[in-house]
């Protein structure tokens, strides 16, 4: 067998990947270049997409190249990008000057845990980009220059910052300890938009951006294949069940537009999920839509500018003023839950042409989504579950030991912390926590959000990964869990290569597969296989005629 | 990017050996794309993953979910991995001319 190239996790050794030195290097911060090695950094923005989204500077480059081809005032337009984004954004500008250097926030990440590179401590981090704010936008900098902790603006410097700023999943576990509540992501938001203003993007973020303007989702699936997929769906879903669920699409005067992340279209296990709500929304008779053009519920421009954020996030509103729904729903995705809860209405909304979302079902009114009008599906099942709208059997999950990742932005953008336990309880009948300081607020990311989950980044993606992997490895030992449930696709694409190295074999689900295995579907046959289209050994007992029942005594 | 000689013909590739400019796409372009994944001789097998890979790719512009491949093919993917050893996505895509998919996956 070829040996494995270094986008390929065998490449890794974990004895290798594990000989952290936490001791800083002999030479100063200021001084110690970059080390572009194979495995830790993504490739550049395909100059096509630049030209697409109308971005600055497209061109072909590499990363290794000695020039990375800036426009000649790059100096200047970093500079000003900065002096603006100063003015307009009052929390740069305080995150900027108010950092006391505590360290509270320095072991807390996770790259920093699974690597040792002293510049992937959030406070450092950040000094990236602050030394050039205090070279020359602080009055002592621009007199005392290194002695005020400034430095000179470079291309080195420029270099650093794009392997550093996208080395950040923007997770913000940091903040979470920050005395100051210092917002690391938003830093690093500014620090890509910068970046961006030279023409210096990753492919792995602005293909989907430009196929999320051009289609409507991430991965570029036009309305024929969309349809297609979830028909397809439809059909495993009935192989499963003997159930053949509606597909309403586009469908003008729905009560409710639905919109999920596009990976759970393509990539598995996402898929299954898809599948779980599609049950679920077939059983409880929802009056929804899937839409062709708003096919996305991430959105990669959180990963690439303000400016894009708001260009991707308006056609979920678009949409939903032309189809005329009431209120819409959102799957279990991650950073989508970000920009709908922290910048939605101050960027495209209030959305008031739509209603204060209200369950058609139990009657409860999400206050908590008046102003969105958008509730994350989490909310909305527990609901269901909590007035006993759902026949639900957990023990159908008994093959399974589960325990819960929470995803980075629905945990700490938005506070979803009960619910998906709610759900999960109500669901299997083994659900297994893993250590509270790798949980709810203080969750481990799992080391490929904000657009870095691609293979070419794999030295990286693992010792991100390490941590939620650690204690994952825990619960697997210590209570044989094998399931790793999450509710955001990145989490679902990723994860399952975190586990496959750091707790192998445990494998990763989404949430509404779980419930789907539980659902009690009217009019569905004896099930024996999950919309995996795995036979399920006791499901098959149960199904059997009794005659046949294994032990039973009679026969 | 760099360009190639794939086929008889220069094809400009990615990074990781995707082509970039799908009309360039032919049998002897597939038959060299697959050298570089380690496959030396095309099968009536791996003709067909290819075929159903460049059918859906034609009609839809995008990727099959790996379900589908396995569903329409009639191979497991292990059977895939077999005759595409880097996968569906890295291997199998890559030699029927396809983009590599992105995003959430």
């Amino acid at each position: 067998m070829a040996e494995a190239k270094f986008d390929e996790m065998d490449h890794y050794k974990q004895a290798e990947l594990m000989k952290f030195d936490f001791r800083p290097p002999p030479t100063g911060w200021m001084d110690t270049p970059t080390d572009f090695r194979p495995g830790s950094w993504i490739y550049p923005g395909k100059a096509k997409h630049l030209e697409y989204l109308d971005l600055p500077n497209p061109r072909e480059w590499a990363v290794t190249d000695e020039d990375w081809q800036l426009p000649k005032n790059w100096k200047e337009i970093v500079l000003e990008g900065m002096r603006e984004r100063l003015s307009r954004y009052r929390t740069f500008k305080i995150f900027m000057d108010i950092c006391v250097r505590c360290g509270a926030c320095a072991d807390k990440c996770h790259f920093f845990i699974g690597g040792g590179d002293p510049k992937n401590m959030p406070v450092m981090r950040a000094e990236l980009l602050r030394s050039i704010y205090r070279k020359d936008f602080t009055a002592l900098g621009k007199v005392f220059g290194k002695l005020a902790g400034g430095r000179e603006l470079t291309v080195d410097v420029i270099k650093e910052w794009f392997y550093y700023f996208f080395q950040c999943t923007e997770c913000r576990r940091c903040s979470v300890f920050c005395p100051y509540g210092i917002d690391t992501a938003e830093i690093t938001i500014i620090g890509r938009e910068l970046l961006g203003l030279l023409g210096l993007y990753v492919n792995w973020v602005i293909e989907p951006v430009a196929n999320c303007f051009r289609t409507g989702n991430h991965l570029g699936i036009q309305p024929h294949g969309l349809k297609d997929t979830l028909e397809f769906f439809a059909e495993d879903i009935e192989d499963s069940t003997g159930i053949k669920v509606d597909i309403p699409l586009n469908k003008k005067g729905a009560e409710v537009l639905f919109v999920t992340p596009s990976g759970d279209f393509l990539a598995d296990p996402g898929t299954y999920t898809c599948m779980g709500y599609m049950a679920l929304f077939h059983e409880i008779g929802l009056d929804y839509t899937w839409s062709t053009y708003a096919s996305e519920g991430g959105n990669f421009g959180l990963f690439t500018s303000h400016e894009t954020i708001k260009r991707l996030n308006a056609k979920i509103y678009a949409e939903a003023k032309r189809l005329g729904v009431k209120w819409i729903l959102g799957g279990e995705c991650g950073h989508m839950w970000r920009v709908l809860n922290q910048y939605m209405d101050t960027m495209n909304g209030p959305p008031d042409f739509l209603e204060v979302p209200k369950s058609p079902l139990t009657g409860t009114v999400f206050d908590n989504a008046r102003s969105t009008k958008m509730v994350h599906i989490m909310e909305f099942t527990a609901d269901l579950i909590r007035h006993g709208k759902l026949k639900l059997d957990p023990s159908r999950n008994d093959h399974i030991k589960v325990t819960f990742h929470d995803s980075c932005n629905p945990a700490r953008a938005m506070g979803i912390l009960e619910e998906p336990r709610y759900v999960l309880k109500n669901v299997c009948n083994n659900f297994y926590e893993m250590p509270p300081n790798t949980i709810r607020e203080q969750t481990f990311c799992c080391g490929g959000g904000a657009g870095l989950g691609t293979d070419e980044n794999m030295e990286m993606r693992l010792r991100g990964g390490l941590p939620r992997g650690n204690a994952v490895r825990y619960v697997q030992d210590k209570f044989g869990v094998n399931e790793l449930a999450c509710m955001c696709a990145i989490d679902r694409a990723t994860l399952t290569t975190v586990c496959d190295y750091w707790a192998p074999p445990v494998r990763v689900t989404g949430i509404h597969e779980l419930v789907s295995n539980a659902l009690q579907m009217k009019g569905a046959k004896d099930r024996e296989v999950n919309f995996r289209l795995e036979e399920i050994e006791h499901w098959k007992q149960k199904a059997a005629p009794a005659g046949r029942k294994e032990g039973s005594s009679d026969v | 990017m760099a360009t190639v000689e794939l086929g008889g013909s220069s094809v400009d590739i990615d990074e990781d050996g995707f082509i970039q400019q799908p009309d360039k796409w032919n049998e002897g372009v597939a038959t060299d794309l697959a050298k570089t994944e380690g496959v030396d001789d095309l099968t009536e097998a791996h003709w067909k993953v290819v075929n159903y890979l460049r059918e859906y790719y034609i009609e839809f512009g995008v990727a099959p979910m790996i379900r589908k491949l396995c569903k329409s093919t009639g191979f497991k993917l292990n059977k895939i991995y077999e005759l595409f050893p880097s996968g569906p996505a890295k291997g199998a895509c890559k030699v029927a001319g396809l983009p590599k998919p992105t995003g959430c996956v």
